[in-house]
């Protein structure tokens, strides 16, 4: 049992995509100015890896080694179009908002490094667990960011008003930068340093 | 006429950057952008896939996807939209497979400069979002030739341009928390503040 828990916990702080291996940041910055928005995106990008995962590890000693990346990108297109219409079906505004970065999942790598790495040598329900762990810590990382930029450059948290904006007659003078795409680096990279001077064994050496 | 390719031309290199205003393949720009050299190369690549790519599914959107476009067929009521990320990663994935092919039969030294990044591409962010762009933005097909090329070129500068940046970080004292991916968020954040500037072009 503790080895099922370690699959789907590790992805969060030990193991975190963003934060060690770098993957999937393409699509994750440019969504991250509001909590809502980000919300609707980390289970987007949680339901397509555990579905992408599932899948590949069903089929996986089914799948010729010569063409996984092309089933396992078909696997993950068809699932993505699947969230797209449903979005577009139950949440028109926010689908309008995500605009083209909904369709980017596709191209989202922890999707396809999670199907190729983890889905292709693991039973199913283990797979399924590292997919919803890899979604949730991807997820964790997006929820911080937009938490810091929402809060910091609107004065809001999910559209209501917590810290009074001095547009508004109260104290607080919103930080513009915060709103446009420069802060999104800043927050991750101040993340990063603050994750590996816990975690300390994520250093990365000199060279 | 002119100006408007211009000006379009413009705003896809400069203005509306793929990698530092829509964070669109980060995931190379990132982890590509140790030498200049091999991000030269990979810039080229870039440029030629996108080029080639974005009037291609600019094509199959106007004339297949499009809601009444298989009018000629006597099929005036389709919308296949709904399938068109399915098409645009198939068709990316076959133009990067040829060119491939085409560069390795009558370029070879290119072929070889280019290496292993020449597959990557397909899983490039900056490739499929520069498709879908034109299809949000419903671009005819002069100007999803334009925006290909400019965007492609926008986001190959900004990868050269982090990658001379990084080759400098090695002569600096960085924080042990921070070094490797940490300052390069950091570098990166400062060079899309940098871009900013241009916003405020009007052409």
């Amino acid at each position: 049992m503790s080895n099922a828990r370690d699959v789907l916990l590790d992805p969060l702080f030990n193991k975190n995509p963003i934060g060690l291996q770098i993957l999937g940041i393409c699509s994750a910055l440019a969504v991250t100015s509001k909590l809502e928005t980000v919300i609707v995106m980390a289970l987007a990008v949680t339901f397509v890896v555990a579905g992408a995962n599932l899948s590949v590890s069903l089929i996986r000693r089914q799948i010729p080694g010569s063409i996984r990346i092309i089933v396992q990108i078909t696997i993950i297109a068809t699932l993505v179009i699947i969230v797209d219409q449903f979005l577009k079906a139950y949440a028109f505004a926010i689908s309008k908002q995500l605009s083209v970065f909904v369709g980017l999942i596709i191209t989202n790598c922890i999707v396809l490094g999670r199907a190729e790495a983890f889905a292709m040598k693991n039973p199913p329900g283990l797979s399924v667990l590292d997919g919803i762990g890899n979604g949730l810590g991807y997820g964790l990382v997006l929820l911080l960011v937009a938490f810091c930029r929402e809060l910091l450059g609107a004065g809001k948290l999910l559209g209501v008003s917590l810290l009074a904006t001095t547009g508004e007659g109260g104290w607080y003078l919103p930080n513009g930068l915060m709103l446009l795409p420069p802060s999104a680096f800043f927050i991750i990279g101040l993340l990063i340093w603050a994750l590996r001077t816990w975690k300390t064994g994520q250093v990365e050496k000199e060279n | 006429m002119l100006e408007h390719y211009l000006s379009l031309l413009i705003r896809a290199i400069f203005i509306e950057n793929m990698a530092l205003a829509f964070f669109l393949g980060m995931c190379t720009f990132l982890a590509v952008s140790k030498k200049v050299d091999t991000a030269v190369g990979l810039g080229i690549a870039v440029v030629a896939v996108q080029t080639i790519t974005v009037p291609v599914n600019n094509l199959i959107y106007q004339h297949l996807l499009k809601p009444g476009a298989l009018g000629w067929l006597g099929l005036a009521g389709t919308d296949l939209t709904f399938i068109g990320l399915i098409c645009y990663i198939g068709v990316i994935a076959a133009i990067v497979q040829i060119l491939e092919m085409v560069l390795d039969r009558y370029v070879p030294a290119l072929y070889n400069a280019l290496g292993i990044f020449l597959p990557l591409i397909t899983v490039n962010c900056a490739i499929l979002g520069g498709s879908l762009f034109m299809v949000e933005r419903d671009y005819t097909f002069a100007e999803s030739v334009v925006f290909g090329f400019g965007s492609g070129t926008g986001w190959a500068l900004a990868l050269v341009a982090l990658a001379g940046i990084r080759e400098k970080m090695k002569y600096a004292d960085v924080p042990a928390g921070l070094r490797g991916l940490g300052i390069t968020f950091m570098i990166a954040g400062l060079m899309a503040m940098a871009f900013m500037a241009f916003s405020g072009i009007q052409l």
